[in-house]
């Protein structure tokens, strides 16, 4: 995770480790269970969280398709996930200037991926669990573990963009 | 009369579900072989690449293209002189819901949109014509929804200007940015109503990418693919792969434009029973 640190915007970068999926709906509920003083369903601190639904696992298979969805949609929640601990944003598409802030603020890193590539990138994820909200379906938070998953990097710390 | 029983439609909808969910659509395919021959920018070049990559890899692997397998769009022709045996809305929408399943796609779609709820498969949206003779034809498009939330209408004045209409459109596509998964393919609806508007323009991406294009479309690509937004939003010349630009009589108050994007994973299939 040290690592993370130095990226720079537009630099190539192979992840290995464990990644959480979510999306629209479980981004709400972590919200609004921080808001509330709940515990969370998942450990934030140094978190990667990858903005994805899969499609339902087909026989013999680790996972289904699973590219990213658009990022922008989870622009109101990140910056507070990014102030309790949340190390990583993988998606696609462009931020909002309130997730650039917060990511210099505290030095996260956003990440984008092959974009509708979904059944490509299943080949990088090794193992899947449900961690959370599995009634969520399609949406529930999935922990991954992926090797040399490719990304690049889009919003680093210091403020870099390739977004402009 | 001729008479097709219902159990048939649902079984030609199944079919439909994997052939547009696993197998890019050849004129698509050769459109992104075609950029990316063309592409010059490194970084676009290698993106081009790993969709052409995933396109090759669902067909072998029997994994959907994207894993937002949509929301599937079921436009049926039924000639007049057929007449279907059971109920033709229950057959197409049990034809999705057992397609998706069968093929291990993503229940995408909620019942209430505004509680939302838990997801299903189930059901699709159905546009029905009645046509001349004896067949019916049946197409899927499974619309991704990250593509289909940049799609735009305005209503413009009767008065407008061809210049003004262009920069709409244009606009449209720049709003949408890196977000929709470029190299896009724009619909776009001209005329009718405003509800009208929106089907020409989802129609519109039905039709054949190919260099036959009226000059209102060449024009509209090429300013397209000047933004500079190129595959993933990252730079580069290929922003769109086509322009479809359908038209139809409207009223003399009004000027209807809508305009519905595709990612560049546009899927649709057809049958004609």
């Amino acid at each position: 995770m040290k690592k993370i640190d130095t990226l720079k915007a537009g630099q190539e970068f192979f992840l290995s480790g464990t990644i959480y999926t979510a999306r629209d709906q479980a981004h709400k509920r972590l919200v609004e269970a921080v808001k509330s003083g709940k515990r969370l369903p998942i450990e934030l601190e140094g978190a990667i969280i990858y903005y994805c639904g899969p499609t339902q696992t087909p026989k013999g298979k680790i996972i289904g398709s699973c590219g990213p969805t658009t990022s922008s949609r989870m622009d109101t929640f990140a910056p507070l996930l990014l102030a309790k601990g949340l190390k990583a944003m993988i998606g696609k598409g462009a931020r909002s200037k309130e997730v650039k802030e917060a990511i210099r603020k505290y030095k996260g890193v956003y990440f984008v991926t092959y974009a509708g590539c979904g059944a490509l990138l299943s080949k990088y994820v090794k193992k899947v669990e449900v961690a959370a909200y599995r009634d969520l379906g399609p949406e529930a938070i999935l922990k991954l573990e992926v090797k040399d998953f490719p990304l690049i990097v889009a919003i680093d710390a210091k403020g870099g963009n390739i977004y402009g | 009369m001729r008479r097709i029983e219902a159990a048939k439609i649902t079984k030609a909808v199944t079919e439909l579900v994997r052939k547009a969910s696993f197998f890019l659509r050849s004129d698509v395919l050769s459109a992104l072989r075609k950029s990316y021959t063309a592409e010059k920018n490194i970084q676009a070049k290698k993106i081009l690449r790993a969709i052409l990559d995933n396109a090759a890899y669902a067909r072998k692997q029997k994994l959907a293209i994207c894993q937002d397998t949509g929301f599937p769009v079921v436009f049926i022709e039924i000639g007049q002189d057929v007449t279907i045996h059971g109920d033709l809305k229950t057959a197409i929408n049990k034809g999705v819901g057992e397609g998706y399943k069968k093929y291990y796609l993503r229940d995408s779609i909620v019942n209430d949109p505004l509680n939302r709820g838990k997801s299903k498969f189930s059901v699709c949206i159905i546009h029905m014509n009645i046509v001349k003779g004896s067949k019916v034809k049946l197409t899927i498009l499974p619309k991704g929804f990250g593509c289909e939330n940049k799609s735009q209408l305005k209503m413009f004045k009767p008065t407008a200007s061809i210049k003004e209409i262009k920069d709409f459109i244009v606009q449209v596509v720049k709003d949408a940015g890196p977000d929709a998964c470029p190299p896009y393919v724009i619909g776009v609806g001209i005329g009718g109503s405003a509800d009208y508007a929106g089907i020409l323009a989802k129609k519109a991406l039905l039709r054949k990418i190919s260099s036959r294009n009226s000059k209102l479309e060449k024009d509209l690509l090429r300013q397209i693919n000047q933004t500079g937004i190129g595959p993933m939003g990252l730079g580069g010349s290929n922003t769109a792969l086509a322009v479809h630009v359908q038209t139809y009589p409207t009223h003399i108050a009004g000027l209807p434009v809508s305009v519905n994007i595709s990612c560049h994973a546009l899927r649709s299939a057809s049958i004609t029973l």
